[in-house]
């Protein structure tokens, strides 16, 4: 857990004192990534770099786990908090080994233990760890070197993270992969994280919680899919941009959204069962196909049932797209424009058929959320 | 390739003219007359060494230091204006400085030691602060931000990473330092400006040669050495010549 409380900085600069920072009070939860967002200039590097104390306080606390870190040695306090920042900062002058072994190295770890910590850590960020540990890091690409970055920070096992826009300079494609990996480790490490962003994308797919600064103050702090229906002022509404309702897509995954009630015909069944199934269910187009072990195989058009006569599987069309449980609802509805669909089967991992997801179930997702916000704000008034 | 067989071909060309040149010296008797003073270059040489080891050690035990020191942020305010002190220093001839130095501490080694120091001091000295300086502020927040200590950042971080460029700021000043120790004779500290200088106003080329030879090929060595110790010493992550 970090807490900041009344975290303030002011800089004296030729112009007169700027303050940075003012009373910044806020509680990121134990396990959790929170995203320190805004513009530049908005003061949420300032506050992040307060947590560690590169910059000092003017005044306030910082208290980590509880306990207020104000009192502690500098150095003891940044050895037990893992610190990631957007130039990488390697040392080239070390192997990777050296990089990633120097906090454990500052902490007086023995030497098998630390050598074997580097291993665990490059098998962790699925980097070989035979091929890697002794190059030097102008040796690896850009997304190799913040993999180790990374690494390095987790390398004393630290319960506390700082990560200054850590993916920034990484191109867009090496970026989500990084993203991907890197909550993937948190969900087993569940470090308490503070991250700087200013891509509010970023902040939606990395963070449990988004604080959104505006100079040097703490405009609003939610978790993302509150912030994005419910937007405190024009600030933040702007900052999120037009289309924040599709930005929300991001954050529900199929698997919350998916209908299980879906009907479907088998190979071995003839057209007219077909037909009245549709019927049934109420579905204008087409129905679904299966096979024996509940897998789409395709769909049975609502006109050719109605035309033809003969089975199932001799009059079936092709599957155009299939969700995945895991799959977030940008990418379905993707999907569903793509394709011309207003609806799309739901499979497992094994592939088996387990419902639907709708278009209409969708927008009535995104809309109610802003409904209910509705009625709440009528309600305090 | 056409372009290696015009490096061929000036290999060739250079041994050809070597041999020559060569041949030329010992049919003419001038390889002999050269060995005339091979005693005295020998006696020199070590004479001539001895002037830049110490003067050139003393100047990268004192360079080295300041270097760092003007580096540290709490010396920002001074740092400039030393350095351009230093630069002052520099633009003075050397043999300005050598008479200098003799004026306040006569004749004989001590005072050549001393204007050789100082000739050498400030190629080093800039170097070590540029080095530094130059260690990129990524760097230096990534060592404070993991939790290392100024003087563990210091010799873990800053020195290896600015080592490179140190080294070269050596390699310049030594190069220097042994191309200047034959103005010293002219303050009486011996070295191979004996035999040059000598040469000079007997108008003898013969005895410039055996001292001027000697000296050049001296300093292609020092600059060799230093070379090789960069090589050697700088950390293969942050050395252009082993990348």
């Amino acid at each position: 857990m970090i807490r900041l409380d009344n975290l303030t900085k002011v800089f004296d600069t030729p112009k007169g004192a700027v303050t940075a920072a003012d009373h910044i009070t806020m509680e990121v939860p134990s396990g959790e990534i929170c995203i320190l967002l805004g513009p530049s200039g908005c003061g949420k590097t300032t506050t992040l770099k307060m947590v560690n104390r590169i910059i000092r306080p003017t005044s306030g606390k910082v208290f980590i786990n509880g306990e207020d870190t104000t009192d502690l040695d500098t150095q003891e306090l940044r050895r037990n908090i893992g610190y990631v920042i957007q130039q990488i900062g390697l040392f080239p002058n070390m192997t990777i080994e050296e990089n990633i072994t120097v906090v454990p190295k500052l902490l007086g770890w023995d030497k098998a233990k630390y050598k074997e910590r580097a291993r665990e850590l490059m098998r962790m960020i699925a980097l070989e760890p035979d091929a890697f540990l002794k190059r030097y890091p102008s040796e690896l690409s850009g997304g190799q070197q913040q993999r180790i970055g990374v690494a390095r920070a987790l390398a004393a096992d630290p319960p506390v993270m700082l990560m200054d826009e850590p993916f920034g300079a990484i191109d867009p494609i090496n970026r989500a992969v990084i993203q991907d990996e890197f909550l993937k480790m948190q969900q087993e490490l569940n470090k308490t994280i503070m991250f700087v962003s200013h891509d509010i994308d970023e902040a939606i797919k990395m963070g449990d919680r988004i604080a959104i600064f505006r100079a040097g103050n703490l405009e609003q702090y939610s978790r993302p899919d509150d912030l994005l229906a419910n937007p405190k002022d024009d600030f933040v509404e702007s900052f999120l941009g037009e289309d924040r309702a599709l930005k929300r897509l991001n954050l529900v995954k199929v698997r919350d959204m998916a209908s299980e009630d879906i009907g479907t015909v088998a190979p071995d069944e003839d057209l007219q069962t077909a037909l009245s199934r549709m019927d049934d269910h109420g579905y204008p187009g087409s129905i679904m196909m299966v096979n024996d072990r509940h897998q789409p195989v395709g769909v049975i058009p609502r006109s050719v049932a109605r035309t033809t006569r003969g089975y199932c599987r001799d009059h079936f069309d092709t599957l155009p797209a299939i969700a995945q449980l895991d799959d977030d609802l940008r990418k379905v509805a993707s999907l569903m424009f793509a394709h011309d669909m207003t609806w799309l089967p739901c499979v497992d991992e094994e592939g088996r058929l387990c419902g639907q997801i709708t278009q209409r179930a969708i927008t009535h997702h995104l809309g109610s959320r802003y409904r209910v916000q509705q009625v709440e704000t009528v309600a305090e008034v | 390739m056409p372009v290696q067989n015009m490096k061929g071909a000036l290999r060739l060309l250079l041994i050809v003219f070597v041999f020559v040149a060569g041949v030329w010296v010992q049919a003419s008797g001038t390889l002999d007359e050269l060995l005339f003073y091979l005693p005295d270059v020998q006696y020199l040489v070590v004479q001539h060494l001895w002037l830049t080891a110490i003067s050139g050690g003393l100047a990268i035990l004192v360079a080295i230091p300041l270097g760092i020191m003007l580096s540290r942020p709490s010396m920002v305010r001074f740092a400039e204006s030393a350095m351009q002190v230093l630069n002052v220093g520099t633009t003075i001839p050397t043999l300005a400085v050598l008479a200098l130095s003799m004026s306040f501490l006569g004749i004989g080694t001590v005072p050549a030691v001393f204007g050789l120091f100082v000739a050498t001091l400030l190629p080093i000295t800039r170097n070590t602060y540029a080095g530094l300086k130059g260690v990129s502020p990524a760097l230096r927040e990534a060592a404070s931000g993991i939790g290392m200590a100024p003087i563990q950042r210091l010799f873990k971080v800053e020195l290896p990473n600015a080592l490179y460029v140190i080294f070269a700021g050596i390699r310049t000043a030594l190069t220097i330092n042994v191309g200047t120790v034959p103005l010293a004779f002219l303050i009486g500290a011996g070295g191979l400006g004996e035999l040059i200088f000598t040469g000079i106003d007997l108008y003898d080329p013969l005895m410039m040669l055996a001292g001027a030879i000697p000296t050049a090929l001296l300093a292609i060595a020092v600059d060799a050495l230093v070379a090789t110790t960069a090589f050697v010493a700088v950390p293969r992550g942050v050395n252009p010549s082993r990348a």
